[in-house]
């Protein structure tokens, strides 16, 4: 099952904030891995739990959240057994983070150079002050920049090019795995593209993989290799990102591919509103069936599990039915 | 009386002194006819001056030269029972649907001030038969809403509950500024819906500020492109998608990520290294550093808006000189 250039692997990661009501499960049993070079996206509407789960992953959620249980795996360790210190030394160097809203979260203070230099002399010790020079100019060619931002500071660059500084500070310890959160989704879409193209050379030049998350399904259909989708703390399908825009197996992962208007044909908006649950207070049975076009009697009693439906293609539906063959097929309702 | 139901003539708005500033708007006119209703999508990106225009209609800042007549009267010399009056006519609906509202008020809150203010209803029953109406338009019922809290509704419904309030007036022109941009993508078509409804049944028009060239090609009658405070190109909101001339129009929609993974970005792009400020005594077109066709003559005359196509299809582009 565990795929040979797997490098991180999410096994039943469960995250709950404590309200006064009641745990909010915002990351509620989530199950997925991340392949050697490999951008993977992580989409679902605001409060689905996709920065929880990857916050679950970087082990950067505070109080009242908390990591319940799960395993996640990077180089066979499980790396929630990991203390601080060697949590510390894994951030950067093997697990990086371009944050949401990137461009402010730039020391306003210190030069860009400054900031990249302090990530590398943390981990690496006292550097030789050209050589450590060389390498930050080479970090800003990898993305685009300009080598004259070098002795510049946050508030003197545009937005694209601030996201590009803060990519070059997520490579700048040759990391093996990058989260990307809502990286792009400030900037107008000339600097998106750019800054998305960006994310495509580093990842073809260095290897890394990437798992981006965001909520626009275009730009995923663009720069993903796999999506997975996440709807109110749960994952509900993962796929290539060629199979989930030809055949989502998933009513949510359906409409939400349909609900993307087109610039080639005016046509009709689908609409899907239905009852949004309240999170301390989740259905029973599939965490969907609310808002489903399809519910059936058994989407209230159990929760559906992951099931491999086509190849490297896994859902969690009871629409899908398993054959005598072992194959799954869809039922019509 | 005029037949417009705007005139905008000449208007330009700038920050800051008048030859160094920040232009915003350059020199733009525009005609919004009273009949039929229609929405006119703003495009453009941030710092374009898209919100700029929707400001100068709600009078929210006046401009720096040039006017702005609501049915044949200038806005800025209205008295005090016309600015009244004004905003019967013309009402907005904002960005964000969270911070719009004061938590502590339930959503009857909301249209009990609007009956006040206007004094729309004389008995209780008549207010809340208003809102009824207002909220029925945009798809939600009374019972359902009036009685929560904002916290308790999704994004989509206080934003259709926003447009419900403005529509209570009965006006005839909204300016809807990314009403959509902060609500979810699969709740997204259930407020353009709305906005399409009311323009077909109410014959409300509309003034559409967005980034979102899709949404704009799926609602938009008329769409202006803005690049810089000045209007790259403009026409019917189909032709002016669907067949782009403007050099920044044509980046621009290409650049709009295809929901298809077959068919990626044509190309890489690049930024300009210089981030151009453009102040009020800047010449030229605005886009000539980035224009992969740009002429010589472009860094010094600004062009002129030249027919490119039918349905008053025009550009900003010395290319479409006759």
């Amino acid at each position: 099952m565990r795929n040979p250039d797997t490098i991180l692997e999410v096994d039943d990661l469960r995250v709950y904030y404590a309200t006064p009501q009641g745990d909010v499960k915002a990351c509620d049993g989530v199950s997925f891995d991340v392949r050697a070079g490999e951008i993977l996206g992580l989409v679902g509407e605001s409060g689905s739990g996709k920065s929880t789960a990857t916050g679950g992953v970087l082990r950067t959620i505070s109080s009242p959240g908390r990591i319940v249980s799960g395993r996640v795996v990077l180089d066979s360790d499980d790396i929630l057994e990991y203390n601080d210190e060697q949590m510390r030394r894994l951030r950067w160097s093997k697990l990086a983070l371009i944050p949401q809203g990137a461009m402010n979260s730039l020391n306003p203070t210190m030069t860009i150079s400054a900031q990249i230099a302090d990530v590398i002399e943390t981990h690496e010790g006292r550097q030789d002050e050209d050589a450590l020079r060389e390498r930050i100019l080479e970090l800003f060619r990898r993305v685009g920049l300009p080598g004259r931002i070098y002795s510049m500071y946050p508030h003197e660059l545009s937005g694209g090019m601030k996201q590009r500084a803060c990519i070059a500070m997520s490579i700048a310890l040759d990391p093996i795995l990058i989260v990307a959160d809502e990286a792009t989704s400030a900037l107008d879409v000339v600097v998106q593209r750019v800054v998305a193209q960006t994310m495509l050379k580093i990842k073809r030049e260095l290897n890394v993989s990437f798992i981006m998350i965001g909520h626009d399904m275009g730009l995923m259909a663009q720069v993903v290799d796999r999506l997975a989708v996440m709807y109110s703390g749960q994952l509900l399908e993962i796929a290539g990102v060629e199979d989930m825009f030809e055949s989502p197996a998933h009513p949510y992962s359906e409409i939400l591919i349909d609900s993307v208007p087109t610039l080639t044909e005016r046509k009709s908006m689908r609409i899907n509103e239905g009852i949004t649950h309240d999170p301390r207070n989740p259905p029973s049975g599939c965490i969907f069936r609310l808002r489903c076009p399809f519910a059936m009697a058994a989407c209230a009693e159990t929760r559906p599990p992951m099931v491999e439906v086509r190849p490297d293609q896994l859902v969690a539906c009871h629409l899908w039915k398993k054959t005598e063959d072992g194959s799954y097929v869809r039922q019509s309702v | 009386m005029s037949d417009n139901l705007f005139d905008i003539r000449n208007v330009s708005k700038i920050y800051g002194a008048e030859d160094t500033g920040l232009v915003a708007l350059s020199d733009y006119s525009f005609e919004i006819p009273a009949e039929p209703a229609r929405i006119i999508t703003i495009a453009g990106e941030s710092g374009s001056g898209k919100s700029t225009l929707g400001e100068l209609l709600l009078r929210s800042s006046p401009p720096t030269r040039g006017e702005i007549l609501f049915q044949g009267v200038d806005i800025w010399k209205f008295n005090e029972a016309q600015k009244r009056e004004y905003y019967r006519h013309v009402q907005a609906v904002f960005q964000d649907p969270f911070g719009v509202y004061n938590p502590f008020y339930r959503i009857r809150h909301v249209f009990d001030m609007v009956v006040k203010n206007y004094r729309l209803a004389t008995s209780k029953q008549a207010a809340r038969d208003l809102a009824e109406e207002a909220l029925n338009a945009v798809g939600l019922r009374g019972d359902d809403v009036l009685p929560k809290y904002p916290h308790q509704l999704s994004g989509g419904q206080r934003q259709r509950i926003m447009i419900a309030r403005a529509t209570m007036l009965k006006p005839r022109f909204i300016v809807a500024d990314e009403p959509v941009s902060m609500v979810d993508a699969s709740l997204r078509a259930s407020i353009l819906d709305v906005m399409m409804n009311l323009r077909d049944e109410y014959g409300i028009s509309f003034l559409y500020v967005t980034h979102d060239l899709s949404t704009a090609y799926q609602i938009g009658d008329q769409i202006l492109l803005l690049y810089q405070g000045t209007v790259a190109e403009h026409g019917n909101a189909v032709d002016v998608i669907s067949n782009p001339q403007h050099p920044y129009v044509q980046l621009l929609i290409e650049s709009v990520p295809k929901p298809d993974p077959h068919d990626p970005w044509p190309g890489e792009v690049e930024l300009p290294a210089e981030e151009s400020f453009r102040t009020a005594s800047a010449k030229g077109c605005r886009f000539f550093q980035r224009c992969p066709k740009r002429l010589s003559r472009c860094e010094t005359e600004s062009p002129e808006r030249y027919d490119v196509g039918p349905g008053g299809h025009q550009a900003a582009c010395f290319l479409y000189e006759p």
